[in-house]
């Protein structure tokens, strides 16, 4: 049993997804590889960078692997390294898709792709102002975060670690307050590099994870592909299900107290 | 920093003389500490790229294929290099296109250009490597510039590898949707430059170590540096490189930096004689070059042949050229102009393709969208 409970979706922009798995395109050696992860994902959007792939071209590899019947494509910016090349590229993508939704991107430095804060909160506006559902790539930010939400985002997509790092979810001190102050679903994008990363994030309360580096470049995409699904319905039951507060100190799951009260009349 | 300020480490001529000595007298320790380091600079690659290395390749390789996994997955993106011109006025020794060669000159016009791109394209090409010699009269700044215009049309990426320019020129190509610029050192060893490139504008080693760095700060995307392998020793030859990396980065942020590996394969000429690599070599400064720069583009082209190139595939390579000419109008209009170089791999750009897949690899067409520009 995989399948999240049927009432528990995720909501975003008003449209239900069964999958709080979110997934990329980029890195996959083949096309059959890419068909064959994404199902075994589970997911229900699929990323893909508008640079990569030939949106115009019926035969595109990366385009027909992914059933648009069955996955949302959503645009991602990647690439753009200013405002105004994120809401072209976004606009160039919506004319071909079909839809207006995108996942923003602003990454003016090539090494650590980081989101550019300042250019990411100018894009989101101009989007949101030219009819967009933006979901924003963004660092994890707290007020950064209400910006965004006030700009008329449909989710916040704060980093675990940089991109592709696969270093885990080291800002989950600064996930934990926006997740806690926001009112949009919280995604946790790039840097997951296992599963148990991704069950963390959603443990910690974040709506949804968005992996690639880490199925994509497994020895077998696929077989990584469900240890993410798996170990996200389990870190989103667990966090349904309430975890126990943590302490210092230990707590024997048989406390003695009680018997040596039995004992000694 | 200025620019020319910046370069001072670079031009001191002391230089090469120093790096060369600490790598040679790198130990095995060096060479361990150097791999387990988290964040490699040139530093690093001393012990890297020195004979004390060399009998680690195996574990630089694996390295390097596990840091290229990891930044770029299985994917090798293709181009292909157009020749617009192979008129040239410098006279470098070991160039074809070197001036006092005879051989039959040749500048394209806008439609043979067209019957070129048209033969490129319908290969699949998307990305494609302008070319000229050092000619301002037969290629001058606004023929290329309105080159570049001309090629959006049918691809994806149109990058340059021309004589070096002024910033306001740089800026021209890039408004014109020049993506890209490569720009080769050929040897960062002063007196073989010297020797190799006796007269014409490439003799000022300054000014061609200066004009990528310009380019950067004009707002091109990429620039590529490399070394023309074989001149001079390559161990010290990769750690300059390096160098010079590093230091655009740090004077261009938003520049994505690439390498490219040249390699001669014959004498260099002007009495100098060939300092060749091997293969084993040449595989461990690509290695090197991965594992200091996890995220910079590494180039090879058909100048090498098949096998290598097949084995390079994972190891650190992310771009390579196929199908490639090295004269203008070598595609589709079966001219006899003089070559650059002699290609070596000579398979055409599907069986390249093929080659990727086969190894598991996605042969990757198009990596930039015109979208991005105005």
């Amino acid at each position: 049993m995989t399948r999240p409970t049927e009432d528990d979706k995720l909501i975003i922009a008003g449209r239900a997804f069964g999958s709080r798995l979110l997934t990329g395109t980029g890195k996959f050696g083949q096309p059959e590889q890419l068909r064959a992860a994404l199902a075994a994902s589970g997911t229900e959007i699929v990323t893909v960078a508008v640079r990569r792939v030939d949106l115009n071209d019926p035969a595109d590899r990366t385009l027909t692997a992914i059933d648009r019947d069955r996955y949302l494509l959503l645009p991602n910016t990647s690439g753009a390294r200013d405002a105004i090349e994120a809401v072209r590229i976004a606009k160039i993508a919506a004319a071909i898709v079909g839809h207006r939704w995108v996942k923003l991107e602003v990454t003016p430095e090539p090494d650590y792709l980081l989101p550019d804060p300042v250019a990411t909160l100018q894009a989101a506006r101009e989007l949101v102002a030219q009819g967009f559902t933006v979901l924003p790539y963004m660092n994890a930010d707290p007020i950064l975060a209400r910006h965004l939400e006030e700009a008329g985002c449909a989710t916040l997509m704060p980093l675990a670690s940089p991109i592709g790092s696969n270093r885990g979810l080291r800002t989950a001190d600064l996930i934990r307050i926006i997740i806690e102050q926001a009112h949009v679903p919280v995604v946790v994008d790039a840097g997951l590099g296992a599963p148990s990363h991704a069950a963390a994030a959603l443990e910690l309360g974040a709506d949804a994870v968005l992996v690639n580096t880490a199925i994509a470049t497994a020895a077998d995409p696929v077989g990584m592909a469900e240890a993410f699904a798996l170990a996200v319905v389990a870190g989103r039951r667990a966090f349904l299900a309430g975890l126990p507060a943590r302490g210092d100190r230990a707590s024997a799951s048989s406390p003695l107290v009680g018997r040596l009260g039995q004992v000694a009349p | 920093m200025s620019e020319p300020s910046a370069l001072a480490g670079l031009r001191d001529p002391g230089l090469w003389e120093r790096v060369q000595q600490r790598i040679y007298s790198s130990t095995s320790d060096d060479v361990a500490r150097a791999l387990a380091s988290e964040r490699r600079t040139p530093e690093q690659l001393v012990a890297l790229l020195s004979p004390a290395a060399d009998a680690v390749r195996a574990e630089l390789e694996a390295a390097a294929r596990q840091l290229t996994l990891q930044r770029f997955g299985r994917t090798v993106v293709l181009y292909v290099p157009l020749y617009l011109s192979n008129s040239c006025t410098n006279s470098c020794s070991y160039c074809g296109f070197a001036r006092q060669r005879d051989i039959r000159r040749a500048t394209l016009d806008d439609s043979e250009l067209d019957v070129e791109l048209q033969r490129l394209a319908g290969q699949h090409f998307r990305h494609l490597l302008l070319l000229t010699g050092e000619d301002r009269r037969a290629a001058s700044v606004d023929f290329i510039r309105a080159a570049v215009a001309r090629c959006h049309a049918r691809f994806s990426s149109v990058s340059v590898e021309v004589y070096p320019m002024a910033a306001a020129e740089y800026a021209a190509l890039v408004a014109a949707g020049c993506d890209g610029l490569t720009l080769y050192q050929e040897t960062y060893h002063q007196p073989t430059y010297a020797a190799v490139h006796p007269d014409g504008p490439k003799a000022d080693f300054d000014a061609r170590l200066a004009a990528p760095l310009r380019a950067a700060a004009a707002g091109m995307r990429s620039v590529s540096l490399g070394a023309l392998l074989g001149l001079a020793d390559w161990r010290v030859e990769g750690v300059l490189l390096a160098m010079h990396g590093a230091l655009l980065r740090q004077q261009s942020w938003r520049t994505r930096l690439a390498f490219g590996f040249p390699r001669l394969r014959s004498d260099p000429g002007a009495g100098c004689t060939l300092r060749t690599l091997s293969e084993d070599e040449l595989g461990q400064l690509i290695c090197g070059l991965r594992l200091c720069f996890p995220d910079a583009d590494l180039v090879l082209s058909t100048r090498e042949c098949a096998e290598f190139r097949d084995r390079m595939v994972g190891v650190g390579v992310t771009r390579m050229s196929a199908g490639s000419r090295t004269a203008p109008g070598g595609y589709a209009l079966g001219s006899d102009a003089g070559e650059q170089f002699a290609v070596t791999d000579t398979r055409t750009p599907a069986e390249i393709a093929g080659m990727l897949e086969a190894h598991g690899y996605e042969p990757v067409w198009k990596d930039f969208d015109q979208g991005f520009l105005a």
